[in-house]
This record gives structure tokens, C-alpha cells and sequence, in this order.
């Protein structure tokens, strides 16, 4: 794998206004979903963006391709800022870049045909003789494992695992660098997960595809990801390589949040002993000072109430495990609450 | 391979289209305004066998020796008016302006109520309330006496009459479609098309245009009988098409003189009004069901339905 850096985001920030009741007077606030994320995507490897439903993976991704602005910060793609870039001048990195969505039902147009909805980006674009599109639409089909004679179909007429595979056609009709795969799976049948993931993982391979694939499912990430980045209200917790991040977390939320995954391994069970996070995640209209997680953490000391942590190597770890957390976790070491106990007392 | 017929999905379109024709309700109505579009076609052709013109006065055989008009008969199917015209050719020649304002004026504000409502739909911020607003104001002008205000200053005609009709109807319209344009905005077949970098016009005419047009479409039927009844409204008060064009509305206004002597000269316009402003009516209803099978609210009873 070139350690080429195909995307980099430079702390960006996305805050959406909130209009609070009191229609007079009443303040308007601003949600920050996205609140400082740094990280950079490779050409060719696969970037797991993992967290709970809320916290903000979704809108960075949508700051990723610009179907958001970034409130601040920056959005390099290919070394170019595209973060404030109009919608003319995004015009060329439209074709580079695409997404593939989480609803296969919302995503397709229920009023046009098949055919019609995959040769979108050679319409918008303007790519070879109208009387060529076709078959390359058929072509298209046939590379996802759709029946080519389908293209004047409705995608009611179609299954949601079929579906997906029309929204992939559509999104690498123009053999873009980087894929934005938001849940792409979250919505389907688990024996229907495995075939879209081993399609995109061909499909990889093909074309040479950057993914950032974004997800909530720890066990879907750690099987198509190179890189797996964790992320929590807003912030970036945790970035590692897949194996190091699923044997040696660092950040006690991401050890929290593997241990809710059911193992089936015993060893594995025992390795990630249970623990169990207390409460919600804080609101992001009023978030933590310092660290954002420690209110439920159950390792957080003075420390973590009044300074933002770094991410940076910790524990010994090499450039490429960082993590943001004032006191990680050693290798082996456990959570339980009396760990915890004996830390804080 | 090759030869095989290529695999057609039936379209939402299509299977509307059969679920309406499964719907009696729905045939009983299109065969009532089929019919009207025939007398309105063959409105010269019944004037030609009857040897009646719409605006000839009969002034021997349409009246009585009294000058009162003459009842319905051999030689007046449908009686005579108070000038001694041939109520049916009449009531012929009406159906053609009523159809034609009717279809013209819904067409047009249905056509600017769709534009104006995905516009604001899918631009929100101020866009969206400066349309709203002027939408709101529309809707809120006393429609009767400005239209009456209007048609005084620039004179009655056929043309003014569509203007106008179009003019008070398309921000109802309006209000619904942008409503259902900014709900499909947050979708996320919109959100892919401008991920593939789709514009503002792509977008709304080929993204958002055939989701709504189904909407469009219902209004559009349902909008025909209003208009035709406005029309009605603005010929009864002198303010359509003048005279001596046969309206159904101008009819209705001849016939206030003699209503008591001359029970006919209210009762068929009066009928053809009805009926056609029923049949669209139940068409509207029909077409919305066949086109939203969930929407399951059937009127009246008997209905056939999709079921």
C-alpha cells in the first residue's frame, strides 16, 4: 500500500444552528457536530469511522464529499482545499468523489427508472454520446451482479440487497478515487451484508478504490478496514490500524464500545471483559469540557474535566495508533470498575 | 438471449393508470366528461341538425304570441330562452367554454403552482419565504371582488376569465407542492444527485418534478370543476365571456327573469354545471387513490376501489 494521502481534513468543525422554542427572544444556538477532526484517508486503503448513532459521523462525511460546508477547517482532496469551494468549482472533484448512502430505499428516486437513475453521472457530466449510455449502464449492472435487461426496471422493483447494488453502480460509474460508504449495510439483512461488503471489496481491488466507510457495526468495520477511526460527540477518540485498534485499545470508550460487541470467541469474551458505560451521551448543544467522554468514563480524574486531550501515540504506541485520552489503557490491562476505583482513589 | 423481449418494469404511472381502471366510480365519471367533450365537439354539428344557431332568435317559434318562451318539444328539445334561442345548442356551445376555461386555467395554475412551489421548496431560506409569503397573500385577497375589480378594468373575455381563474388558483398549489418539495429535499436520492453533482435545475425538474407531479396531477383534476364553477360565477355576473357567447353562467343569469314561467332555462344549465363539476370531482378523488393506494379514504358508499 503507497502512503499516498488522497483526503486530509485539518480540524474541521460543522455547527448547525438550532432555533430554541421561545419563538421571541429565544437564543439561537449552535449544535457542533463535528468539532475539530483531523485525519487523513490513503489512496487505496479502507478508513473505519466508527461511533453511536449522533455522533457526527455522518456529517463529517458529508463534509468529506460537500454536500455540507465546513463551518471551519479544511477539506484537502487530492492536496486541493475543497472545503469552501463553490459549487462550480467543485464541478471536476464531483466526478472523484462519491457516496454511497444508508437507505436503499431513500437513495433511488421511486419515480424513474433503473436505467435512468445509474446513467445520472454521465447526463450531469456530459460523458459520451447519448447512444452509448446505455450500454454502458448495462455494463455497469453487470460489473455489481445486476441482470443488465433490468435497466428498465423501478427500484420497487427491485430488493434492498439489489438496491444497494444499483446506488454502487451509480456511484462508480465514473470510476471516482474515493467512496464515501455511509452505513452501507446497516440497512440490510446480514446474509446480504456479506455480498455488498464482498462486492465492494472486489469492486476495490478493480478500481482501485479509496473507501471512508462509516458505520456503527464494529464487527462489519473490522472486516473491511485497514485503518479504524473512532469517534465520540464530535471528536476523534482513537485512530489505529484494525488489528492494533480491536487487540490493544487505548481509549477507554473505545474499549467500552468493543465490549459491547458479542463475542463468540471465549478468549476474545474474556480479553474484552464487559463493560458497561453508564447514562447517555451528552448532549452536543452543551458538551463536556475537556475530555467529551469523561462523564461516563469510568478512568476520568480532574485532568480530563479541564484539558482537551491530544490525539497522539500513547502508551509506547507507534505514529500510526493515536489516541485522545489523558490516561489510556496498557496493553492487557482491564476496566473493571475497581481498576477504575483503585485509579481514581 | 437477444431476441427476448427487453424486461419493462410497470411503472407507478402504469399501475395507477390500472388501478383507475378497475375503479367505477372513476370510469362512470371519465365516461360523463367524455360525453361532455363530445357535445362540446359536436356543438356545430347539433346546430346543424337542428337548423339552430346558439344566438339565432326565434322569434315566431321559440315564443309564445305572449313573448313567453316556448317548453321543451318537437322543435326545441330542451325549450327556448327568453330572446327565443334553442336552450340545447346553448347549453352545446357553453360546454365548450366551460370545458376550455376549465382545463386551461387548472393547467395554468396547476403549471405555475408546481414551478413556484418546488422553487421554494428546494432553494428554503429566502426564496422559500419570500414565495411563501406571496403565496399567503394570494390566498388571503378576496378573490370574488377582485376578480370582479379586474375584469371591470380590462373588460370581460374568455382570455381574461382563464388569467384570472389561474391566477386566484395556483398558490393552493403551490402551498402543497413546496411543502412536499421540502420534504423530498432532505432525501436521499436528492442528496445523491448533488453528490454527483446535479444543479439546481437537474434537481428540480428531474429529481423532484415526477415525485410531485403525481400530487400535481389531483390537484389538476380537482382544480378543473372550481374553475369551471368560477367561470360559471364570473359569466352569471356578467363578467366572463360576453354575451351573446353562450355560457352556462350567462345562461343562468337569463334565465333569473323567467325562472318562475320558464322552469327549464334553470334546471338544464343548471344540470350540465352539476354534472360535470360532479364527475370531475369523483375523477379527482379516484385519481388520487389509484395514484397513493395507501391514501385508502374512500367517498361514499359503493365504491369500488383498488380492492
Amino acid at each position: 500500500m503507497t502512503t499516498e494521502v488522497l483526503v486530509q481534513l485539518r480540524d474541521v468543525v460543522k455547527e448547525f444552528p438550532v432555533q430554541s422554542s421561545a419563538a421571541f427572544g429565544g437564543r439561537s444556538e449552535r449544535l457542533q457536530a463535528v468539532a475539530g477532526v483531523s485525519l487523513e484517508l490513503r489512496r487505496g486503503e479502507t478508513l473505519g469511522l466508527v461511533g453511536e448513532t449522533g455522533c457526527g459521523k455522518s456529517t463529517l462525511a458529508r463534509c468529506v464529499v460537500r454536500l455540507l460546508e465546513p463551518s471551519a477547517g479544511q477539506v484537502l482532496f487530492d492536496g486541493h482545499d475543497i472545503s469552501t469551494a463553490s459549487h462550480a468549482e467543485l464541478g471536476p472533484y464531483r466526478r472523484r468523489m462519491q457516496m454511497i448512502f444508508q437507505d436503499p430505499y431513500g437513495s433511488l428516486n421511486p419515480r424513474r427508472r433503473v436505467g435512468s437513475i445509474i446513467g445520472d453521472p454521465f447526463e450531469i457530466h456530459g460523458i459520451g454520446p447519448a447512444g452509448q449510455r446505455r450500454r454502458k449502464v448495462q455494463d455497469l449492472m453487470a460489473l455489481v451482479g445486476l441482470n443488465p435487461e433490468h435497466y428498465n426496471r423501478f427500484p420497487a422493483d427491485f430488493s434492498g440487497g439489489q438496491r444497494q447494488r444499483i446506488g454502487i453502480a451509480r456511484a462508480i460509474a465514473l470510476r471516482p478515487e474515493l467512496i464515501v460508504c455511509d452505513e452501507p449495510v446497516s440497512a440490510l439483512d446480514v446474509s446480504i451484508q456479506a455480498q455488498i461488503l464482498n462486492l465492494l471489496d472486489e469492486l476495490q481491488d478493480e478500481l482501485g478504490l479509496t473507501y471512508l466507510f462509516i458505520s456503527h457495526d464494529l464487527s462489519v468495520v473490522r472486516h473491511v478496514s485497514d485503518r479504524v477511526a473512532v469517534m465520540y460527540l464530535g471528536r476523534i477518540a482513537e485512530v489505529a490500524p484494525s488489528a492494533a485498534l480491536y487487540e490493544r485499545a487505548r481509549h477507554p470508550y473505545t474499549r467500552a464500545l468493543l465490549s459491547s460487541v458479542p463475542a463468540f470467541d471465549p478468549d476474545e469474551r474474556r480479553a474484552h471483559a464487559s463493560v458497561l458505560l453508564t447514562g447517555d451521551p451528552p448532549s452536543p448543544l452543551d458538551p463536556p469540557r475537556g475530555c467529551r467522554f469523561h462523564p461516563r468514563c469510568p478512568r476520568a480524574q480532574a485532568r480530563c474535566a479541564a484539558e482537551v486531550p491530544q490525539l497522539i501515540p500513547r502508551a509506547g504506541d507507534g505514529p500510526e495508533h493515536t489516541t485522545a485520552c489523558h490516561f489510556p489503557l496498557a496493553d492487557g490491562e482491564t476496566m473493571s470498575t475497581d481498576a477504575a476505583r483503585s485509579v481514581t482513589a | 438471449m437477444s431476441a427476448a423481449p427487453p424486461i419493462r418494469g410497470r411503472g407507478p404511472w402504469e399501475l395507477a393508470f390500472e388501478r383507475l381502471r378497475r375503479d367505477r366510480a372513476a370510469i362512470a365519471s371519465a365516461i360523463t366528461i367524455l360525453f361532455a367533450l363530445a357535445i362540446a365537439l359536436a356543438a356545430p354539428l347539433l346546430a346543424q341538425l337542428t337548423g339552430h344557431s346558439p344566438i339565432e332568435q326565434f322569434t315566431e317559434t321559440g315564443l309564445s304570441p305572449t313573448g313567453i318562451p316556448v317548453g321543451p318539444g318537437r322543435e326545441f328539445w330542451l325549450g327556448t330562452d327568453g330572446l327565443g334561442r334553442d336552450v340545447l345548442v346553448r347549453i352545446a356551445y357553453g360546454t365548450r367554454v366551460s370545458l376550455l376555461v376549465g382545463v386551461l386555467a387548472s393547467g395554468l395554475a396547476v403549471l405555475i403552482g408546481a414551478i413556484v412551489g418546488i422553487a421554494a421548496g428546494w432553494h428554503g431560506g429566502a426564496v422559500d419565504t419570500l414565495l411563501s409569503r406571496f403565496m399567503d397573500v394570494v390566498l388571503s385577497l378576496p378573490f370574488l371582488i377582485l376578480a370582479l375589480a379586474l375584469a371591470a378594468l380590462v373588460g370581460p373575455g374568455l382570455g381574461v376569465s382563464i388569467f384570472l381563474i389561474a391566477f386566484f388558483s395556483w398558490a393552493s398549489v403551490g402551498r402543497i407542492v413546496r411543502a412536499e418539495a421540502r420534504a423530498i429535499r432532505e432525501r436521499e436520492y436528492v442528496q445523491a444527485a448533488r453528490a454527483l453533482g446535479a444543479g439546481s435545475a437537474r434537481i428540480m425538474f428531474v429529481e423532484m418534478l415526477p415525485v410531485v407531479s403525481a400530487t400535481v396531477i389531483v390537484y389538476a383534476t380537482l382544480l378543473i370543476p372550481s374553475s369551471i364553477a368560477f367561470e360559471a360565477t364570473l359569466s352569471f355576473l356578467g363578467l366572463g365571456v360576453p354575451p351573446p357567447t353562450p355560457t352556462w353562467g350567462n345562461m343562468l343569469t337569463d334565465a333569473m327573469a323567467y325562472y318562475k314561467v320558464a322552469w327549464w332555462l334553470l334546471v338544464f344549465p343548471g344540470a350540465a354545471l352539476l354534472g360535470i363539476t360532479y364527475a370531475f370531482n369523483v375523477l379527482g378523488d379516484s385519481v388520487r387513490d389509484a395514484l397513493d393506494p395507501r391514501h385508502d379514504q374512500t367517498i361514499g358508499a359503493g365504491r369500488g376501489g383498488a380492492g
